[in-house]
């Protein structure tokens, strides 16, 4: 019975990446890998199905430190451990020497709100060193059926019309240097689980310690509710998600590039660079709410308060490709 | 009636990290069955040593909890009326973390 659900689960990622035309044969691709359930079991997953189906591909791990005691550094165990069982190799990139913090040290400067606005927009760039280090194609994260419906939820409730139109998308950032894919888009979260349990996959399970006050939380609540209710929601939200037409009336944001750093980026700076100034200045809340960027009196500020740096932090730097 | 219940995906935490654990269920006066909503009930009273809230919401599991009876989905076997069975393995699996 088990080997009847591995076949058509593995068959039905197979299917995914096909008919998305995820992959070309000869790349190279970074799973993103955390040492928890969806990344190890794409890990096993694509590993399996390079093989079985001769997709040609060189698959790597690719993992972020950011720095947290008692969570990461046990995950990342995990990971290490993965290396070996599926013979991937595995690069770490950590906060640390991306941004010169970890998040343990950014908690106990802004406290424990907004903790996981720091850490996403920090991991999102960390995978593209990541990536770019390793010279891949492409990367490929766990990004689950679940996941994707409370994003396309998140999106609704903060009135985020861009991150709505690109949210449900199974590849982005096609126009950039590194695309991303998401072969778990269609697979739900339970899938995932019962899969790991019955091949004994070896995985990390404990919440992020700084996440309860997470605005996802409520998200993720409700779509467990609704998918109690009537399972096929979370699926038909992400329908939802695909099928939102912007109106040609909503202005949207263009996207160029930061001046400090040239990451991609909708403002002069990037949100990680703002976030950085933020916490090197001691001003936690730039870069949160409302009234986000930097004023042209912030550079001035600036030149004064470097003459007493508070604590060292390399620039975000620049991508060499 | 003997049992073996099992604690996964972090859930064991909530039993003092023991996550295989043999028990013996009574059955509830004057019923001749065990259901899954009786050894719920019997769970948080006796396993469960912190943070109910975490596995149970109302009478049932809390959403996100996967249940296994003898290595079966139980919303196929009637979910809180699924009837158990001496030697019965019953496995709890948590979501709710990262991937």
């Amino acid at each position: 019975m088990q080997g009847v659900f591995y076949a058509v689960f593995e068959e039905e990622i197979h299917q995914v990446i096909l008919e998305n035309q995820l992959f070309k044969p000869g790349e190279r691709i970074a799973i993103g890998a955390s040492g928890g359930k969806d990344s190890t079991v794409l890990a096993y997953v694509l590993s399996e199905l390079n093989r079985r189906h001769n997709y040609g591909l060189d698959l790597f791990l690719l993992s972020v430190d950011e720095g947290i005691t008692g969570y990461r550094d046990d995950s990342l165990e995990t990971v290490k451990r993965n290396e070996l069982q599926y013979g991937l190799p595995l690069k770490i990139v950590s906060y640390k020497d991306l941004y010169g913090w970890t998040m343990d040290e950014i908690v106990k400067m802004i406290g424990l709100k907004n903790n996981c606005t720091f850490c996403g927009v920090f991991r999102r760039q960390a995978l593209d060193r990541g990536a770019a280090l390793l010279k891949v194609d492409k990367v490929a994260t766990g990004h689950n059926a679940d996941d994707i419906a409370e994003t396309v939820l998140l999106n609704i409730l903060r009135g985020d019309i861009a991150r709505l139109s690109r949210c449900t998308s199974i590849i982005t950032g096609k126009d950039g240097p590194i695309p991303r894919c998401k072969p778990f888009k269609y697979t739900y979260e339970k899938e995932i689980v019962m899969y790991a349990y019955f091949k004994k996959l070896d995985y990390f399970s404990t919440e992020c310690i700084y996440s309860p006050n997470a605005y996802r939380g409520f998200a993720r609540e409700f779509i467990k509710d609704l998918e109690r209710i009537r399972p096929r929601a979370i699926l038909d939200i992400i329908k939802s998600g695909e099928d939102f037409r912007i109106s040609t009336t909503t202005k949207m944001p263009e996207q160029g590039t930061c001046e400090r750093c040239g990451y991609i980026s909708s403002q002069k700076w990037c949100k990680a660079c703002v976030l950085l100034e933020g916490l090197n200045r001691g001003l936690p809340k730039l870069g949160i709410g409302r009234n986000q960027g930097l004023n042209s009196d912030g550079k001035k500020d600036r030149k004064r308060d470097s003459r007493t740096p508070s604590i060292e932090s390399k620039q975000c730097g620049s991508l060499e490709f | 009636m003997h049992l073996t219940l099992e604690f996964g995906g972090g859930l064991e935490l909530l039993c003092k990290s023991v996550k295989f654990h043999n028990v013996n269920v009574d059955l509830p006066k004057g019923a001749d069955k065990l259901s899954m909503r009786d050894l719920l009930a019997w769970v948080r009273t006796n396993l469960i040593k912190e943070r109910p809230e975490m596995f149970m919401k109302g009478e049932s599991v809390r959403p996100g909890v996967l249940v296994l009876v003898n290595d079966c989905d139980w919303e196929l076997s009637g979910q809180l009326d699924t009837t158990l069975e001496e030697k019965d393995v019953v496995v709890f699996i948590s979501t709710l973390h990262g991937g």
